[in-house]
């Protein structure tokens, strides 16, 4: 196991490092000069080097990326061109608001989605069971950001249960209200990531119900149940982690949207903001954190499935547990 | 001039491209609130510009000067409604007989909110602070006539120029009284305004305070919230359920309906000091010549395509200057409809069977609506319209700074910016000595009624000419709460002035 975490650790640095790279040479490749933005209109071209000169993008490219890279490993992300503050400081206060935004949605759609899925495919022949893949069916082909503004029609300027957008200025000081605000966003996400988590675990569940092993516990004694658990749970749950995994990361950066619909002041729209000022910074910063993130999260979820399926330890780390 | 970039989302962030003159907003009058008003309100106002950084010499953008300017920090003049200049730090101020000297003398008993008082030492160093190497004030360039900054006394302040210029004063009224001794402007502040900062919230929000020690009147509340959006729908979202009071600039006029029919809100029409225009490269054929310009301007239903943006807000102008600008006059009967002008005057530049030329179209709202309308009414005169859509980025390096275009559509922002029609440098490239005469002529003037007179002339001359097609003035709308008066309503150059702001308890 240790030589397995030390090998994944290593993969784990070295995508990063790729990861980097082609995070800042994507970059360079858009049209268009953030000079442009520094400078106003009229400004002579000496002013427009000498806005280049204070932001370095007048330096080689190596050069550049060299200094990038030395800054992330002393954990600093630099300083935006436009606001000329720092990154850092802004990424983790974004966090505050993207972290439990995710996770919440996550959470939520996990437990609307296991039990939905189990039903769906135990129950496939009942009139509810179809109901239920049905709807999942459809969801999936919901655009997040029309459920949103539904969402929101509904609870908030209808029904006036909640707020319509935004998220308090003070932040977590007030919970109460930070809570309130994130209710309609999180439900809104999880909706829409359980409609597809759904007929992720409700084919995973109709693969162990057909399976070999199940007939066998059974035939040996063991209820339903107690096959299910013993078992069944085991086996479905493998694929259903590796989705999860991916559902996960893709939501951190995916909340974009709905972080627009409810003015929300998460990650999302820090990177679309960067991006529209050419504010390299920002977006590489934002950027590089995500990527440590979904990596950090696709680390987790193999090791959760290792810990599930000892197979996978066998046949990956050579037999060495 | 401000050139709007767009986020992914179509909202607009406009890039600090400001160019030379501007003018900011009086306090207006919004609804008038009867009865008794809550002196310890929080007033939230919803906007869709947040400040880069707080300082407006850094790239603070136009977010800075809508929740700043006037608000946290005040010049030695200010600018009223009407663009009217009015004294605010300064008492009084002497010009000598050559008009080169300006003699200050600064306010009594004025303090900043750190609590120090306020010296011609401060305002010199704000003085030059705009005028740094590394400013990106977009006032710099209308003040490099600067040649010398005195301070005989505390509260005595003396200006030489270089030349001549009468819109000296007028400048001033943008350039930011701030404590020598301050730090970290960019993420707090240390001005004389009637709120102090207390705390700004990145992607969020900003918050103001009433400053207990203001020398003028107290801010009518005690504190006012800048919400900010990215979305124009969350924005009208936040107002229905009253987590804001007041929109500082209702850019969807689709969504006005919701509030024009709710007796719960007030929308205001007020005047912008925006222009779209269609501008020709006049230094590229077929548009050197001034009868094609004319045929063109009046091949295009300037009315009817207001209407259809903006359903019945705005208003039509027939030149570069709107009304708030001194110099103005109604020039739209220059500039009228009639397609069978339009089809003489090709005819007589030798473009009987027309002609054809590529529009350079902004991607982002209302140049793509604005360039398919113009398209069809040319199309009606025989002339074909090639719609190319551009980035502002794209913009920016093609047709502001390489000149590489034949006709573009462009918003341009500020006030009193007639005058760029005397810089033959400029982008669309109107050369005209004369003007160009006029136009250094008055900024030397010795009165502003001489100024003025010359300014008319230069805008009945380039109307003319039709050195551009002037589309049409962007409606100002602010839409609020009827529990709120005291909103400024014309809000010229992204100013929004809270001090006056009530809420009914």
């Amino acid at each position: 196991m240790a030589r397995y975490l030390l090998r994944r650790f290593v993969f784990l640095l070295v995508s990063l490092a790729l990861a980097s790279v082609v995070l800042f040479a994507l970059l360079r490749l858009l049209p268009g000069d953030p000079a442009n933005a520094l400078t106003s209109v009229g400004a002579s071209p000496e002013q427009i080097a000498a806005a280049r000169h204070s932001i370095g993008s007048d330096q080689p490219l190596p050069e550049q990326f060299t200094h990038w890279l030395g800054q992330l490993v002393s954990g600093d992300l630099g300083t935006s061109f436009v606001s000329t503050l720092p990154v850092g400081p802004e990424v983790a206060s974004r966090l505050d608001l993207t972290i439990p935004l995710t996770l919440a949605a996550f959470v939520l759609a996990v437990l609307i989605a296991v039990p939905a899925g189990f039903v769906a495919a135990y129950k496939r022949h009942t009139w509810y069971g179809a109901l239920l893949s049905g709807v999942s069916q459809l969801g999936i082909a919901v655009p997040v950001f029309w459920l949103g503004m539904i969402l929101v029609a509904v609870f908030a300027l209808n029904a006036g249960w909640l707020p319509a957008g935004g998220f308090p200025p003070d932040g977590w000081a007030v919970p109460g209200e930070a809570v309130r605000s994130l209710v309609l966003p999180v439900v809104t996400i999880a909706l829409v990531m359980s409609a597809s988590l759904i007929r992720y675990v409700r084919s995973a569940t109709l693969d162990v119900l057909g399976s070999d092993y199940l007939r066998t516990a059974r035939a040996l004694g063991s209820s339903f149940g107690q096959a299910m658990w013993r078992h069944g749970l085991r086996n479905a749950s493998v694929p259903v982690v590796s989705v999860l995994g991916i559902e996960l990361a893709s939501t951190l950066l995916g909340a974009v949207v709905v972080e627009s619909v409810f003015a929300l002041p998460g990650l999302g729209s820090m990177l679309v903001t960067g991006i529209a000022q050419h504010d390299y910074p920002v977006v590489q910063g934002v950027l590089f954190v995500s990527t440590l993130a979904v990596l950090l999260i696709g680390f987790a979820a193999d090791l959760v499935q290792r810990v599930i399926d000892p197979r996978l330890r066998d046949r990956l780390s050579g037999g060495t547990r | 001039m401000n050139i709007k970039k767009t986020s992914l989302y179509g909202t607009a962030t406009a890039i600090t491209c400001a160019l030379a003159l501007s003018a900011c907003g009086g306090s207006g009058g919004g609804s008038a609130a009867g009865g008794t008003y809550d002196k310890d309100a929080t007033v939230n106002i919803g906007s869709l510009y947040e400040p880069q950084n707080l300082d407006n010499t850094a790239g603070g953008g136009q977010g800075v000067t809508e929740a700043l300017n006037g608000n946290v920090y005040e010049g030695l003049f200010k600018l009223t409604d009407d663009g009217e200049v009015e004294p605010l730090l300064a008492q009084e101020h002497t010009v000598s007989e050559d008009g080169l000297t300006y003699t200050f003398t600064l306010r009594d008993g004025v303090t900043f909110h750190s609590g120090k008082k306020l010296t011609s030492e401060d305002v010199k160093y704000s003085l030059e602070k705009v005028l740094a190497d590394d400013s990106q004030s977009a006032r710099k360039s209308s003040l490099d006539v600067v040649k010398d900054i005195a301070t005989p006394d505390a509260r005595t302040l003396e200006v030489t120029l270089s030349k001549r210029s009468i819109s000296f004063v007028y400048n001033l009224s943008y350039v930011w009284v701030i404590n020598s001794e301050a730090k970290n402007l960019k993420t707090s502040e240390d001005g004389t305004g009637p709120f102090t900062l207390k705390k700004w919230t990145r992607g969020s929000a900003l918050s103001l305070d009433r400053f207990p020690g203001y020398w003028g009147d107290a801010a009518a509340s005690r504190q006012v919230v800048f919400h900010y959006y990215k979305d124009a729908t969350a924005l009208n979202n936040a107002l229905l359920t009253d987590a804001v009071d007041v929109v500082t600039s209702e850019q969807s006029p689709d969504a006005l309906g919701q509030f024009t029919s709710n007796a719960k809100y007030k929308v205001n029409d007020g005047d912008s000091t925006t222009k779209l225009l269609l501008a020709f490269n006049d230094k590229a054929k077929p548009f050197t010549d001034v009868k094609v310009r004319q045929a063109v301007s009046a091949a295009i239903d300037d009315k009817k395509l207001l209407e259809s943006v903006w359903d019945g807000y705005g208003k039509e102008i027939g030149s570069m200057v709107p009304p708030t600008d001194p110099w103005y006059e109604d020039l739209t009967k220059t500039d009228t409809h009639d397609p069978a002008r339009a089809k003489k005057l090709l005819k007589e530049a030798g473009y009987a069977d027309g002609f054809s030329f590529t529009l350079d179209t902004p991607n982002y709202d209302p140049h793509p609506t604005a360039a398919t309308f113009i398209k069809s009414e040319l199309a009606k005169v025989g002339v074909t319209v090639k719609i190319n859509t551009i980035t502002p980025d794209e913009w920016y390096t093609k047709v502001y700074q390489n000149h590489d275009f034949t006709a573009t559509l462009q918003e341009h922002v500020n006030d009193r910016d007639l005058v760029w029609y005397g810089n033959p440098d400029f982008y669309w490239g109107y050369d005209n000595p004369q003007v160009t005469r006029w136009v250094e002529q008055a900024e030397a003037a010795a009165t502003e009624a001489e100024q003025t007179e010359l300014l008319k002339k230069v805008n009945r001359k380039t109307a003319e000419d039709a050195a551009s097609e002037w589309l049409y003035l962007y409606p100002q709308i602010v839409v609020a709460n009827t529990k709120v008066s005291g909103y400024p309503l014309n809000g010229l150059n992204s100013q929004f002035f809270a001090y006056d702001i009530k809420k009914k308890s």
